[in-house]
């Protein structure tokens, strides 16, 4: 036995060692990265990031861009349907796949499928059924029913619903899937419990399952959110924003800024925009998530 | 009454104990209303779940001709597979006509080595994290878990500044390099949560028997924990497949990724639309994902779940 | 639902006629029969998956039959729901609604058959006096302890007012001093509240204190159903000779010749209270460690031997000695302050009317 301990610092160097990518994706990316955008969004930087401060010029450019609002409308509907439908959707078909079904793996593949789709390949395909000529409004027509419309893709009151329809199949699947979990967990005697008080089974998942299920519901929140702030690929495939603006959304925003109309400034102050919309969401859920559990 | 043991023997014997009233499993309909109605709903989703794929499948089989004239739903008349064959080696993009195969080889030049590096690198991590705990590492973790949380478009434009810095801007390494870190927070997570899960007597009877850092890790951990590690590579291979974002902005279109280049292809507002050719295009890119979903099934569902449920 | 009664039920709370259930190809339960009186306390005892939770979930309408019927209070109750039974039930998870107050717990059910108000509140404000519950009404479950959880447990069923209470298990989840306590408990309640108890347990202890009978299973057969001290002293069979009484009964492996029993020792079975007359053939002589004589209660037994002790286990109120008996090994309980050492010769005694015997072909008691 050496007589003497090792410093902390050279305790373990192979663990540490281990953990420098970490320590390095933690600090220069994540927290470096994010301060770095921050703190050039208050420059006039245009093609090259140039450390020129100009106040909050830029947001003030932002909030009167008719282009940027209509982005924040667009992703709040989005956001908010997204929530809503997904999480009943989600439920409910669990729910129904929890009914001790025959082929229950067989529906639970043909649900799940869409989410091993990336966004690009999603909107691609609803691109060409939503077709205005040659998909659905062309073959209803086609049948007989000549004043038939359904053309999302070109009408800015309905654009955000080919998104809705094309993001809600690629998404429900991962919803139902946890959610069919967590129904999987739930006691056994609960269920057991309820019939013996001669509670019906829909008022048992609405009046005990769904509060049991509230972690699930949180983490499912938490996923669908995330995937709600990043929304820009099936923008991009689907519908380029189109038409006009009625389908922009803020991440597309921030790149067309950046990389296409050269206006970096522009894109920092967006993207601070959207990390400030998430922290404003994420740090309450935080605290309430894990605050209380630090104090035990 | 006695009290009598019911032995098989004894029962045997026994006359006929049935009183009037039901006897036995209740009398069911194979069919109730409530059946119908749970199979009628699912039946419905299902339809609409496997329209896409059906439509993407039917329409890569048809000739231009057909797809303007014909029902969008209904199978081909003349089965063609000119279609899959242009979008394969024919389709244009810019100047480069050689079709996604260009895109497809890229793909996977950057998805192999950057699901080997985030996966070497992240369950490293995950189990110094857990058996190797040092000052402030748990800190770091925090921050690894809450920046999973930042919106990449906050930090895509320092981190082009960073590859141009070190020369990896526009080529394959950069953007493997960009992959295995935003891969970081959640195969990180998978594998500390796992190894976390492992008793802990295990770590410890190993070190009794002077297995280090690397031997506990590798001739203990890792030859158990094959499920784990499969689990991580279905996630960071679809995923990485997927990705269009970071493939757009850290490679050039010599380097892009399939899912650019076939949005390239689709969406290019050049030259007269080719349905068919688009859509075999776009069934090409989803295959790789879609196979890897169909063969690993639950382990596939655990790899989400496992990233899901319990942050 | 039918609702007439058969003469054949008088007295019976819960009576079960040739009840079969299969799963697939696998029987679970096996044209099993069992009469409940009413008031009685009766324990299903049986290792786990001997059916006794299956039988209790049969009763409660949670499990469908394949063939038989359940009466319960003279009702044929076989196709009726749970809650159309008439009964109660308690779980080994307590199987509370965790985002309920323990008063939502208690008149959830109620509330939902839509029963007045106010008769709902003296219900529950009942149970909670039998059950000492008061100061915990507004408290979720989360904030009780597994004890509280479980009273909570029992107070909803004790609020459904009905006439059978089963239990599948319900100390299981408890530490052992909790577990004796509650005991106590539930013993109490059924004294004041003159219901028929179906309890479903794997610890004998429990089962021998609680019961007013106990039905001990295996495979999905009652191999023995009668009062605990008949069980304890007269085991029908070699099962459950083994399964009641910690440490199990001695078991030597022998010959009955005339009524004479051979063995590594001989015991002539005089004072044996046969079940059936005597028959020759292999046989098994079982007798308990506590019922084994020393000392002086040996040199005046019918039957003595010589026996060296291996291992002593000194347990304080009491004392186990591993000794051998031909092949066999050979427990016997003595007094805790008995002075003896391994490696001591002893001479002990057996008492043949304190024994049991078994044909070891059919391993029914002789």
């Amino acid at each position: 036995m050496s007589t003497r301990r090792p410093s902390s610092l050279l305790r373990n160097p192979m663990a540490k060692l281990a953990a420098v990518p970490m320590v390095v994706t933690a600090t220069v990316v994540f927290i470096g990265c994010s301060l770095w955008t921050v703190v050039y969004s208050f420059t006039d930087s245009k093609l090259l990031p140039r450390a020129n401060f100009d106040g909050f010029a830029q947001y003030d450019r932002l909030w009167s861009s008719s282009r940027w609002i209509a982005s924040v409308e667009n992703l709040a509907i989005y956001g908010i349907l997204t929530l809503l439908l997904s999480l009943t959707l989600g439920f409910v078909f669990a729910a129904l796949l929890d009914q001790k079904i025959r082929g229950e793996n067989v529906f639970r593949s043909i649900i799940l499928y869409p989410y091993a789709l990336s966004f690009i390949v999603t909107g691609l395909v609803w691109q060409w059924i939503l077709n205005p000529d040659l998909g659905i409004q062309g073959m209803v027509r086609a049948a007989g029913w000549e004043s038939f419309a359904f053309d999302p893709l070109n009408s800015p009151g309905l654009v955000m619903v080919a998104l809705l329809m094309a993001g809600l199949w690629q998404g429900t699947g991962l919803v139902t899937v946890i959610m069919l979990a967590g129904l999987r967990g739930v006691d056994e005697d609960i269920w057991k419990a309820s019939r013996v008080d001669g509670i019906p089974a829909w008022k048992t998942y609405l009046l005990v399952v769904v509060p049991i299920l509230r972690p699930v519901f949180v983490t499912s929140v938490v996923l669908i959110g995330a995937g709600i702030v990043k929304l820009y690929d099936l923008v991009v495939a689907l519908t380029g924003g189109g038409p006009g603006n009625a389908s922009e959304v803020p991440a597309k925003y921030v790149y067309d800024y950046m990389f296409a109309n050269q206006n970096l400034g522009q894109g920092f102050a967006a993207s601070t925009m959207m990390l400030l919309a998430v922290l404003v969401i994420v740090i309450p859920w935080a605290v309430l998530e894990f605050g209380g559990k630090r104090r035990g | 009454m006695a009290d009598v043991a019911f032995t098989p023997d004894q029962a045997a014997g026994r006359p006929a104990r049935t009183l009037a009233g039901p006897v036995g499993a209740r009398p069911k309909s194979r069919i109730t209303a409530k059946r119908v109605m749970i199979y009628g709903a699912l039946g419905l989703v299902s339809l609409y779940w496997l329209l896409p794929l059906w439509v993407m499948v039917m329409t890569s089989l048809k000739g231009m001709p057909e797809i303007r004239m014909g029902n969008i739903f209904a199978p081909p008349v003349e089965v063609t597979f000119q279609p899959w064959v242009k979008a394969w080696a024919e389709a244009c993009t810019g100047l480069n006509c050689d079709g996604l195969s260009r895109g497809f080889w890229n793909s996977v030049a950057i998805v192999v080595p950057s699901t080997v590096l985030s996966i070497a690198v992240a369950s490293v991590n995950g189990y110094a994290l857990v058996n190797w705990k040092f000052k402030g590492s748990e800190v770091f973790f925090t921050i690894l878990i809450f920046g999973a949380f930042i919106p990449y478009q906050v930090m895509i434009y320092p981190i082009v500044v960073i590859l141009r810095e070190i020369g990896l801007m526009g080529s394959v390494w950069g953007l493997v390099l960009v992959h295995t870190v935003f891969g970081m927070p959640i195969i990180t997570l998978l594998f500390r949560n796992y190894f976390a899960s492992l008793p802990e007597e295990l770590f410890k009877a190993a070190r009794v028997d002077g297995a280090g850092f690397w031997g506990i890790f590798l001739r203990v951990l890792v030859p158990m924990s094959l499920p784990i590690f499969a689990v991580a590579m279905i996630l960071q291979i679809t995923g990485i497949w997927n990705d269009f974002l970071f493939g757009v902005i850290y490679t050039k279109p010599d380097t892009y990724p399939m899912t650019v280049q076939l949005n390239n292809i689709v969406n290019s507002t050049q030259g007269v639309k080719e349905y068919n050719v688009n859509m075999a295009a776009t069934l090409i890119t989803g295959l790789v994902p879609l196979s890897i979903y169909l063969i690993s099934g639950k382990l596939f569902v655990r790899g989400i779940a496992a990233g899901a449920v319990k942050g | 639902m039918l609702d007439q009664s058969h003469p054949a039920l008088d007295g019976q709370s819960v009576s079960i006629r040739d009840l079969q259930l299969d799963f697939g190809s696998v029987s679970v339960l096996r044209d099993l029969n069992l009469d409940i009186h009413k008031g009685e306390f009766l324990v299903l005892l049986g290792a786990s998956g001997c059916g006794k939770s299956t039988l209790l979930n049969c009763i409660a309408g949670l499990l469908e039959p394949t063939g038989g019927q359940i009466f319960i209070e003279g009702k044929n109750v076989t196709w009726a729901e749970p809650s159309e039974r008439g009964i109660g039930m308690v779980f080994q998870s307590y199987a509370l609604y965790p985002q309920m107050t323990v008063e939502g717990n208690l008149s959830f059910g109620l509330k939902n058959a839509r029963l007045p108000k106010d008769e709902i509140a003296k219900r529950v404000a009942r149970a909670a006096e039998i059950l000492h519950l008061g100061p915990l009404l507004k408290r979720k479950p989360a904030a009780l302890s597994g004890g509280q959880r479980q009273r909570v447990a029992i107070g909803r069923a004790l609020v459904r007012d009905v006439d059978v209470f089963l239990f599948d298990e319900p100390l299981s989840n408890l530490d052992a001093k909790l577990r004796a306590e509650l005991r106590v408990e539930l013993k109490r309640l059924h004294n004041s509240l003159d219901s028929t108890m179906i309890y479903v347990t794997h610890d004998q202890v429990e089962a021998m204190t609680l019961a007013d009978r106990i039905a001990i299973m295996k495979g999905g057969v009652i191999q023995q159903l009668a009062a605990p001290l008949e069980i304890y002293n007269r085991p029908a069979n070699l099962y459950v000779a083994d399964f009641i009484g910690a440490p199990p009964m001695n078991l030597l492996r022998g010959d009955l010749r005339g009524s004479e029993f051979r063995g590594a020792v001989t015991v002539p079975m005089v004072g044996y209270d046969f079940a059936a007359p005597p028959r020759d053939g292999a046989a098994v002589f079982g007798i308990r460690p506590e019922h084994v004589l020393v000392g002086e209660a040996a040199a005046t037994a019918p039957v003595r031997t010589e026996v060296t002790v291996e291992i002593v286990e000194p347990m304080g109120a009491d004392t186990l000695l591993w000794t051998r008996i031909g092949e066999d090994d050979f427990r016997i309980r003595i007094d805790g302050q008995t002075p003896i050492r391994g490696g001591d010769r002893i001479t002990i005694g057996l008492d043949p009317a304190r024994a049991s015997l078994f044909d070891a072909a059919t391993e029914l008691r002789l």
